[in-house]
């Protein structure tokens, strides 16, 4: 009503805000960007320098998991968005009632469990003892135990896994609210399959995808059990390199400068996205 | 102000920006009436009744309820209540609940609480629908219970914000003359806001006719449509025709306009008076039309027209006819009396000047 | 592709095993996770040894320790729960402030801000573990090292833990409220008021209840996320670890039936708190 009242009110629901991103998203992220310039020269001097980035960029080791964290990741991105479209079609478009309830919460199930139980339950099905290799070895097509863990196919199994319940969610919504008239259109001016899904579903459905990628990317990028549980010893991820710094070694330091390369690295991949695909995070996310 | 007005403003004005929506605008509703404000969307009247209700502040002038000055008064504690365009239910509450609300606010105990609803369920012709869900019932009764709602409590003013305007043609004829029933059973004083001319004429004691912020007119809905006061409220309060010329003479409040084609009409001068010479506008009504030339009375006014086409619609079927390129409507009576016309017929139109309005052409 | 376009019998077919071989893809490693936690075999794979309840009810006399005997992962299920409790609470209560904050107000920079708010869904969960162990751990080392004062709360622990969880949680539920927010009719409070609320009473007596099938939507979305979330919570736990934690370091050491008795309970326990948030939310307008 009067402008004193309603500023007093604007100001008690804007302070849990800011405290909540000031103290827990802004201060932290800066403060670790600091550190991440600092050198440790004894055990209590610091100094400023660059020399955790150097190390990034000499150290092969770094620089090539970071590029091939970063390129698994789209990979399994894209992989998961062609997975989900047909099913998310499917469930948008073609089920019909008491059926597209229970394919979506279908889809909904592997939410249910945390990401080390997923993991856990493809580790069961793919070791060397587990139900694959029993399997074939039941069947005759293989003479001894086989090893399907540890290598970069598993990895990427279990990282569209996790992110196909993502990518599936944002995908219904956006189909769901498209107009069936429009494909029907598109048909009747003489287009065919591949047309009017390039033209007219996709464009549609932009929204939804960018929203998907973008979280699927998140998570992949960002995962850290998938890996190490079902990767070999040359699928290291780069969250595991920051683990390690930090926990195992305390070398907080370099940890923080490797932080802020996969900080630079999935912002540059989303700020990308959203470029080339014309959408806003505001539009997509919000 | 009159003692016995339920509501009495004076020089109100809300402005937007430089755009005033609402412009010293003053009324005056004595308790007991069936008010409407009749206007076309955005002209202010919306803002008008949120002014009544409290949801917004004049910039100028003052609301008075039953006397008392309402300016700083918070809507909650104003005696006034208001049925909303799209009604406003809580979805959350049974119908019971939803009459009960504002009970509930003046802690009335829940025993009288629940006689008072089951009344006035009864009052509006739903009794025993408490435990039902608002989104189970239809429009008509959504509706219904809209107003048991604010009737409950009893206000000295009940607003109304086109309610209709969400029903289908058939109940919305209904419900208007259900509405005017209840305000009558009910004694209450409504204020009614609509763009539907025919709600406004079919309900009200009074009707004020608003445009661009102001009050044009406010009159009984028979005076309105008989003697308009400004050339909008003509245009604007049922068919009209409207014919566009040059002001020649006036004697004895008749006035005689020289159309552009040369020809010559006359029709009784309205309150806002041209000056000889200046463009002038007459109106007159279709069914005040009288086709074919012979039985004329010597003081009618006519005027020469060819038949474009002629449109059948029951009761109100019509004739468009054009004249130098001056669109007319006429009405045929589907009694037999009204000749059969063919297409580009001509024939005379004829009317008696005391029916026709001449006024100075108005903004609208 | 949509059902009034005609499809050949061929695509038909294939589009369907496509389907089911999803959901197989889908149910699998879940249903094979639950089914050995019932194989009476000290190991989770085949050959099937016959059905047992030993992984959760052996007391530990016959070299089986089950689920209900393990002081150590029922202890982490008792933290991750406290966690869980935490962040829900805070997350609801900060969504409901933002929601409207940002569906009910204008003001200068709410688009900056509404992009601040997005933020956390950008950032790698790894990452937001990491920066908060660095400012609030970094923080408390130097109040020790400098002044001799112990702030032990911002030590690796719980409180660093619902503060990590908290940071991106608090989003989601942000979205999940403001979603219905914007499905709320104004002049259903203007209504209230007119029937005599007050602001605050028709807040409590109209728009809350519009908005409780979010609220608890976004409650048990919380709980879950918190309960199962790893990333972030791995770098700020402390002495007393939460149950994905626990859950970890077994399975390094060698997996046990065990851990697939805690994974069934886990899934049941999402299951049922996901069908009480749908069955609460479905029926309401």
């Amino acid at each position: 009503m009067n402008s004193g009242a309603a500023r007093l009110s604007l100001w008690l629901l804007l302070t849990p805000f800011l405290l909540w991103i000031v103290l827990l998203v802004l201060v932290p992220h800066l403060q670790m960007l600091r550190v991440s310039f600092q050198v440790r020269e004894s055990w209590d001097t610091l100094a400023w320098g660059l020399e955790q980035y150097q190390n990034f960029f000499t150290e092969s080791y770094y620089w090539r998991t970071f590029v091939r964290t970063g390129v698994m990741s789209l990979f399994t991105t894209f992989l998961t968005l062609l997975i989900a479209f047909p099913i998310a079609w499917y469930i948008a478009r073609l089920a019909r009632g008491r059926a597209r309830g229970l394919l979506f919460l279908a889809c909904l199930i592997p939410f249910w469990a945390s990401e080390l139980v997923r993991t856990y339950g493809w580790m069961i099905l793919l070791r060397e003892s587990g139900l694959f290799s029993s399997w074939l070895q039941a069947l005759g097509w293989a003479d001894g135990p086989v090893e399907m863990l540890y290598n970069d196919v598993a990895v990427i199994i279990g990282l569209v896994y996790n992110g196909l319940l993502f990518m599936v969610v944002p995908l219904v919504t956006t189909l769901d609210g498209m107009d069936e008239n429009l494909v029907e259109a598109g048909y009747d001016l003489g287009g065919n399959h591949a047309t009017v899904l390039r033209e007219v579903v996709v464009p549609w459905a932009m929204p939804g995808i960018v929203s998907g990628c973008i979280v699927v990317f998140m998570l992949t990028l960002g995962s850290y059990l998938t890996p190490i549980l079902m990767g070999g010893k040359d699928s290291a991820w780069f969250t595991q390199q920051i683990f390690t710094q930090f926990i195992t070694r305390f070398n907080w330091e370099q940890g923080a400068a490797l932080g802020v390369l996969l900080l630079v690295l999935s912002s540059i991949i989303v700020w990308l996205g959203l470029r080339l695909t014309g959408q806003s995070l505001r539009k997509v996310m919000g | 102000m009159g003692v016995e007005s339920d509501l009495f403003c004076s020089g109100l004005v809300r402005r937007f920006g430089s755009n005033a929506a609402v412009d010293h605008v003053s009324l005056d509703v004595p308790a007991g009436t069936f008010f409407s404000i009749l206007g076309p969307s955005g002209c202010g009247k919306t803002t008008l009744l949120r002014l009544l209700a409290g949801f917004d502040r004049p910039d100028e002038g003052d609301i008075h309820i039953r006397g008392a000055r309402m300016n700083d008064v918070p809507p909650n504690r104003r005696p006034v209540n208001m049925v909303f365009q799209h009604l406003a239910l809580f979805p959350t509450m049974s119908v019971g609940d939803n009459i009960g609300y504002g009970l509930k606010r003046q802690k009335v105990p829940s025993a009288e609480r629940r006689t008072r609803i089951a009344r006035v369920l009864e009052q509006v012709g739903l009794p025993g629908m408490e435990n039902r869900n608002p989104g189970e019932l239809s429009g008509g009764q959504r509706q219904r219970v809209a107003l048991a709602r604010c009737l409950v409590l009893e206000p000295t003013l009940l607003l109304l914000d086109e309610p209709l305007g969400a029903l289908d043609l058939k109940l919305r004829e209904q419900m208007k003359i259900e509405l005017k029933h209840l305000q009558k059973a009910f004694g209450t004083t409504f204020v009614y806001i609509t763009h539907d001319q025919s709600e406004a004429m079919v309900m009200s004691d009074q009707v004020a006719v608003m445009n661009d912020g102001r009050f044009e007119q406010v009159a009984p809905p028979e005076e309105l449509y008989r003697e308009p006061a400004t050339p909008f409220v003509a245009g604007f309060v049922g068919d009209n025709n409207r014919l566009a010329g040059k002001l020649e003479s006036v004697r004895d409040g008749l006035a005689d306009l020289r159309l552009d084609d040369g020809s010559l009409v006359r029709g009784r001068l309205g309150q806002t008076a041209p000056n000889i010479g200046d463009r002038a506008e007459l109106f007159i009504r279709p069914e005040s039309l009288v086709l074919g030339g012979d039985a004329l009375k010597s003081e009618y006014s006519s005027l020469r027209a060819s038949v474009t086409a002629t449109l059948f619609d029951g009761a109100n079927s019509r004739l468009e006819a054009d004249s130098a390129g001056q669109t007319l409507y006429a009405r045929l009576p589907q009694d037999g009396s009204a000749p059969r016309l063919r297409e580009g017929a001509s024939l005379q139109l004829a009317w008696d000047p005391m029916l026709a309005r001449v006024f100075a052409p108005g903004a609208a | 592709m949509i059902r009034s376009v005609p499809r050949s019998r061929w695509f038909d077919g294939l589009y369907l095993a496509y389907l089911v071989a999803f959901f197989i893809y889908l149910a699998l490693p879940l249903t094979v996770t639950a089914v050995f936690a019932f194989n009476d075999a000290p190991f989770p794979s085949l050959p099937w040894k016959g059905f047992t309840l030993d992984w959760y009810l052996a007391d530990g006399s016959a070299g089986r320790t089950g689920l209900f005997h393990d002081d150590t992962l029922l202890s982490a299920l008792w933290t991750s729960t406290r966690i869980a409790f935490w962040v829900t609470l805070v997350s609801v209560a900060l969504g409901c402030v933002n929601a409207v904050l940002f569906e009910r107000l204008e003001f200068r920079g709410k688009e900056f801000l509404y992009l601040l708010m997005l933020l956390p869904l950008v950032i790698p969960g790894v990452i937001l573990g990491v920066s908060i162990l660095v400012f609030y751990s970094g923080m408390a080392n130097d109040l020790s090292r400098t002044w001799g004062i112990e702030l032990d709360v911002f030590r690796p622990g719980m409180t660093l833990v619902v503060m990590g969880q908290v940071t991106f949680i608090a989003t989601l539920a942000t979205l999940v409220i403001a979603a219905r927010l914007r499905k709320f009719d104004p002049q259903l409070e203007e209504a209230a008021l007119n029937l005599g609320a007050t602001p605050l009473v028709a807040w409590f007596t109209v728009t809350l209840p519009w908005l409780m099938p979010s609220i608890l939507g976004a409650a048990a979305m919380a709980f879950l996320m918190s309960f199962e979330n790893f990333n972030t919570t791995v770098m700020l736990t402390g002495s007393d670890t939460p149950l994905t934690v626990a859950l970890f370091n077994r399975l390094r050491e060698g997996s046990t039936p065990v851990l697939n008795a805690v994974a069934l309970l886990l899934m049941v326990g999402s299951a049922i708190l996901a069908v009480l948030a749908m069955g609460r939310s479905r029926g309401k307008p």
